[in-house]
């Protein structure tokens, strides 16, 4: 019954996000064009790009990741499902749960899909490819999750994207450092499994935490 | 004692009495220390008189970390016990704790051009405290985002507990991004075990600065309470005057809060 519903409200937001005016599309083009900016920033020196590779492309990623954020509970909010969805039977925080699944299916997995032809343009090492890809898949769930916190405080509130950023870029600096730090690594061929292991780790104790603290911040909005 | 003072209007009651105490011990503290570490404190064998600024930066650097963890405490307090000025309290203690980080970074960047040859460094250290002063603007951005004052309050404390859960977490992963990128060049002063005479004056200023913290958050507590007082007054007025007056003219009359 309750995974029954859990798997509607996923679906549902999922068809949305991949039907309804393209978000994820949104998000990869401008994953894309904030990579290929930043050649023209810092030359196009090929030693100098793949050097910052690991770390432009996770930026890149993070911020990509944080534009969407302000649509997870707005548009719900606005017309009233959200409190419909938290008078059924599904637990508020399995339904963030759920939404926060959707929101990595529909922006984090392009995100990580798409990354290895960016790290081309921006010449990283080859070796690097495959963790850059692992490191985004494994990432990515941990920042949809505290973007998920982060979107239901804010929910309501006058300039809802400027304070969105401001409350989640500090936030998303952990996932950053081992997020780059494993494609860094494995960029100069030494083993990213500790970085990979801790991103890993920040993942796994963001699954319990944020959609907890997500459902609270949502309790308040609902009232 | 919590629940005693729970009631606002005996808060403001011993407040009264409590603020001009605690504003004059700050002044009279603080002189004493900013002395002992100004003129009587001996110059480091080091770092010459440059070391003076430790004198305000570590205890501001104390004052950081503890107002968060004050916020912290006073928000978990206003979301279990429903505590009314628990939640006053914590967002009235934000700017504060802001403002004491902010003094800590900019005389560390201070001291930094002389010790280290430059302004800012990406120390694990340095960079931890920026990143706090980071989460203290989206706490105060947050708190003050909404129309509704409660509700910024009530959403304000999640996001205290959030952060300080989050900020071990960020300490420990930049002091790890920092061994793995930074060149070990930076000078580090080994481990002195600070002297007795450099001692006092740092634990006379950390004093002091409680007491200047305790007397700006009652100011700023009183104020708070004093503001949504005049809110509430005027919701009332208006609520009372508007249907009056529309039924006198036949006319809708200017809310009573714009006159």
């Amino acid at each position: 019954m309750i995974l029954a519903a859990f798997l509607a409200l996923f679906r549902r937001d999922l068809r949305l996000a991949l039907r309804q005016g393209g978000d994820t599309g949104l998000v990869i083009a401008f994953f894309v064009l904030t990579v290929v900016l930043f050649p023209f920033g810092v030359g196009p020196e090929p030693e100098v790009l793949a050097r910052s590779a690991p770390g432009i492309l996770w930026v890149a990623a993070l911020l990509a990741a944080l534009l969407s954020l302000d649509r997870l509970f707005l548009p719900d909010y606005e017309d009233g499902s959200l409190d419909l969805i938290a008078l059924s039977s599904l637990p508020l925080e399995l339904a963030t749960l759920a939404k926060c699944a959707a929101h990595w299916v529909s922006t984090g997995v392009p995100l990580a899909l798409i990354s290895p032809a960016l790290a081309l343009i921006l010449d990283l090492d080859p070796r690097a490819i495959a963790t850059l890809l692992a490191s985004l898949l494994i990432g990515t769930p941990a920042l949809s999750l505290i973007g998920g916190v982060a979107a239901a405080l804010t929910l309501g509130a006058r300039r809802q994207g400027v304070l969105l950023s401001l409350l989640v870029l500090p936030l998303y600096v952990p996932p950053l450092i081992f997020g780059a730090g494993a494609v860094e690594a494995a960029a100069l061929g030494m083993p990213p499994r500790v970085d990979l292991l801790l991103l890993g780790a920040l993942t796994l104790a963001a699954l319990p935490l944020c959609p907890w603290a997500a459902a609270a911040a949502l309790r308040q909005a609902l009232g | 004692m919590l629940t005693r003072l729970a009631n606002p209007a005996r808060f403001m009651r011993i407040s009264a009495v409590a603020l001009p105490w605690c504003a004059w011990a700050s002044c009279a503290v603080i002189a004493v220390g900013l002395y002992l570490a100004l003129i009587a404190a001996p110059p480091d064998y080091q770092q010459g008189e440059a070391v003076r600024i430790m004198y305000v930066h570590v205890p501001a650097a104390w004052m950081a970390l503890n107002i968060y963890l004050f916020v912290a405490v006073a928000s978990a307090v206003a979301l279990v016990w429903r505590h009314p000025l628990a939640e006053i309290a914590a967002r009235s203690a934000a700017p504060i704790g802001a403002a004491f980080t902010f003094v800590c970074l900019a005389s560390g960047s201070l001291w930094g051009r002389p010790m280290w040859g430059t302004w800012w460094v990406w120390d694990a250290r340095l960079t931890s405290v920026l990143v706090l002063f980071f989460l203290y603007l989206g706490y105060i951005a947050l708190v003050n985002g909404f129309d509704d004052p409660g509700r910024g309050g009530r959403v304000g404390s999640i996001l205290a507990l959030v952060g300080v859960v989050n900020l071990p977490i960020i300490k420990f992963s930049v002091d790890w991004w920092n061994t793995l990128h930074q060149p070990a060049s930076v000078l580090r002063f080994g481990k002195p075990t600070i002297a007795l005479s450099m001692l006092v004056p740092l634990l006379v200023m950390a004093l002091g600065f409680m007491l200047l913290f305790a007397a700006l958050l009652l100011v700023r507590m009183r104020t708070e309470l004093n503001e949504r007082k005049i809110r509430a007054l005027r919701l009332n007025s208006a609520a009372s005057v508007r249907p009056k007056r529309r039924s006198e003219h036949g006319v809708p009359a200017r809310p009573a809060v714009l006159r």
